[in-house]
């Protein structure tokens, strides 16, 4: 009960006049963030991110878990209207989005899409209000041994459910390492990896590389595939809303499964853009319209949008209530909490009791700015993606670099940038995933870090990590993770023996 | 770094998905190989106080040696259905290069020039020569947006931006 009174003082601490400007501007950039191509929620956080630290934390963070809000629900709108994904989670709504607005039902289709990624996110914060304190109240009783195990549970899970082929997640997420062991030893003082060359002794920040990857990466894509926008206008009549509104209900069980889906990915590290195409892929193959999916079927919008509302939302469960970050945005936010002098993690919930419940506050009232503001101004938002791509472009590489020189004023930080940049655009293409590279970069220091102190207090001993039941058993669920490709390449290559390999 | 992989003849459609892969592949493989060899000089063992500085980061090259090894073998002996496809066309190619080489020239001149110059430059230029506008049209727009950007960090965040080594801007007095 006692969390029930803390969320209300957390209101008390969101509702604000400055924190609710804050929250509408926030939407609004999230948005325009969202619908443009080559800025999405990490990179237009990240690139936000100097501007904030003026702020006051508690404002700073409203402002900018709002950016990602709107950046959520920003991707539905250039999927349904240009068939255009603006972000990776929102691909998997094109598939009925776009057939329902070109048969005309783009309302209906927005509507649908706004309002799931509302309950999505809706069930996610309530987990959350209800979750992250126990989870962080146990978490109060981790040693060294228990986080290392907890991290290295994060990036093997990754390994073990990821699509792309194993060698290469383990490649990304070892790069993130090596990159944040740059610059200085912080148990030792001695400088690692710099070979002579002091402007490095910063180290690499992964702000940086999250502006580069994604956002220049992502312009180099985009121009690759020749992008010209043609789309159409859109408007939401109210009476449209109340409609589909109506038959909303009768996905209900669609909605309770996208929920868990999304919830439970985000949670892992699996993330938004995985749980939109499981979520689709399970309401095709269980609803008794699953045929007519891909054709403009209302549920087919349905699931992906409620999954990756409820999995953008939930990846701030592990980051609030253990210090790690469920998604290349959440690592962009914990990184700010560090900057404001905030230290993630467990002991959160008891030394800053105001900035953990306005937050989590502001995420029921951000969500609904969010859905009040999406549903009035999509012709808005629609129209800026009418300006030409040789416009957009170039102010977007601009936006970039003013963002990668603001981190540290820095020079040297764009020209990174533009290397990350195109690294970003091989990788990609190659199959390589980059989420991982960003969070090892994010938490490489600190999973270091419970290493070594576990080292230390095991002398050397690798035995530490399995000497009680709970690391034991988080490190066997690690191991069996880390081990999920080679087993399910073992199992498949016995259920067909006639064909090879035949695993993804 | 070791010698570039003995490339197949870029086919007519474009650079072959192998050849990409496996210089990729070789190019992190010597960045692993980078790490491990600094971390076996700053000292890669159990110190006298616990482990020293090259400890994690040793195990982390060494764990992307083996693994791009993996990588670059799959890519030249692995299923040819898999291997064979283009990385990129040369038309794409184009195009691509056409935004990441007016990119770098962009950047380079901010470190002449400072931001709101080279900003309003480039917007300019990206405009009538890939976007074919009128040459008013698009000074227009640059300036404009370069004043935004002045407007929004230099007097209201108050965050100066980088002015560059000759600031043609100092008139302004910022």
């Amino acid at each position: 009960m006692g969390d029930i009174a803390a969320l209300f003082h957390g209101f008390a601490v969101a509702l604000t006049p400055f924190n609710l400007l804050l929250m509408f501007i926030g939407v609004s950039l999230g948005v325009i963030i969202g619908v443009l191509p080559g800025l999405g929620g990490a990179n237009g956080i990240a690139i936000l991110l100097p501007l904030t630290f003026t702020m006051p934390p508690t404002s700073a963070i409203i402002m900018l878990s709002c950016i990602y809000w709107g950046a959520l629900f920003g991707g539905a709108i250039t999927s349904i209207l240009f068939n255009i994904p603006g972000e990776p989670w929102s691909v998997a709504t094109t598939f009925d989005g776009y057939p329902m607005a070109q048969q005309g039902r783009a309302g209906e289709a927005l509507t649908a899409a706004f309002t799931s990624s509302f309950i999505g996110a809706l069930v996610a914060v309530i987990m959350i209000t209800f979750l992250a304190p126990l989870v962080a109240r146990f978490a109060l009783q981790f040693g060294p041994p228990e986080f290392f195990a907890v991290y290295f549970l994060t990036f093997c899970s990754f390994i073990g459910m990821g699509k792309e082929p194993p060698f290469k997640i383990m490649a990304a997420m070892m790069i993130g390492f090596a990159l944040a062991a740059v610059g200085i030893d912080t148990v030792t003082g001695q400088l690692r990896l710099i070979f002579g060359w002091h402007e490095l002794m910063r180290g690499f920040d992964f702000l940086i590389a999250v502006i580069g990857l994604f956002g220049i990466g992502e312009i180099l894509l985009s121009m690759e595939e020749g992008l010209s926008f043609s789309g159409r206008s859109a408007k939401i009549d109210p009476k449209i809303v109340l409609q589909t509104w109506a038959k909303l209900p009768r996905y209900w069980a669609t909605s309770l499964r996208s929920c868990l889906i999304g919830c439970w990915m985000g949670i892992t590290p699996g993330g938004a853009t995985p749980a939109s195409f499981m979520s689709y892929g399970v309401a095709k193959r269980v609803s008794p319209n699953g045929t007519k999916f891909g054709t403009g079927e209302l549920e087919g919008v349905v699931a992906p949008e409620t999954a990756a509302h409820a999995a953008g939302t939930s990846a701030l469960l592990p980051m609030l209530s253990l210090g790690i970050p469920g998604s290349p945005t959440a690592a962009v936010l914990l990184g700010g909490l560090l900057i404001w002098g905030l230290q993630p993690g467990p002991l959160l919930f008891v030394e800053q009791k105001d900035f953990v419940w306005g937050l989590i506050a502001s995420m029921y009232l951000g969500n609904i700015a969010g859905l009040i503001i999406v549903l009035t101004c999509v012709p808005l938002f629609a129209a800026i993606l009418r300006v030409p791509f040789s416009i957009i472009a170039p102010i977007i590489v601009v936006i970039c670099a003013i963002g990668a020189f603001t981190v540290h004023n820095a020079m040297l930080d764009i020209w990174f940038m533009l290397l990350f940049g195109i690294a970003g655009y091989v990788l990609k293409k190659l199959a390589y995933p980059l989420a991982p590279l960003v969070l090892a970069l994010v938490l490489g220091d600190r999973a270091e870090d419970a290493f070594r102190q576990a080292m230390l207090m095991a002398q050397g001993d690798l035995r530490i990590f399995f000497s009680n039941w709970l690391v034991g058993s988080i490190m066997a669920l690690a191991l069996v993770l880390l081990f999920w490709p080679l087993f399910s390449r073992w199992r498949a290559r016995h259920r067909k023996p006639a064909t090879t390999a035949a695993m993804g | 770094m070791s010698e570039p992989p003995q490339a197949p003849e870029p086919r007519a459609g474009g650079i072959s998905t192998r050849t990409v892969e496996v210089v990729v592949a070789l190019v992190i493989f010597a960045l692993g190989a980078l790490v491990v060899y600094d971390s076996r000089r700053l000292g890669a063992k159990w110190g006298a106080d616990g482990p020293e500085a090259g400890y994690f980061p040793f195990y982390i090259g060494l764990v992307i040696c083996v693994s791009t090894a993996v990588i670059a073998a799959q890519a030249l002996f692995g299923r040819a259905d898999k291997r064979d496809g283009i990385f990129v066309e040369w038309q794409p190619l184009r195009q691509v290069l056409s935004v990441l080489l007016p990119a770098l020239l962009y950047v380079g001149a901010i470190q002449l020039i400072g931001f709101y110059t080279a900003s309003a430059i480039y917007i300019a230029g990206f405009m009538v020569w890939l976007g074919k506008y009128s040459w008013l049209r698009s000074a227009l727009v640059g300036l404009a947006v370069s004043a935004l950007a002045f407007i929004t960090f230099e007097i209201w965040f108050q965050v100066p931006l980088y002015k560059g080594a000759f600031n043609p801007l100092a008139f302004l007095g910022y």
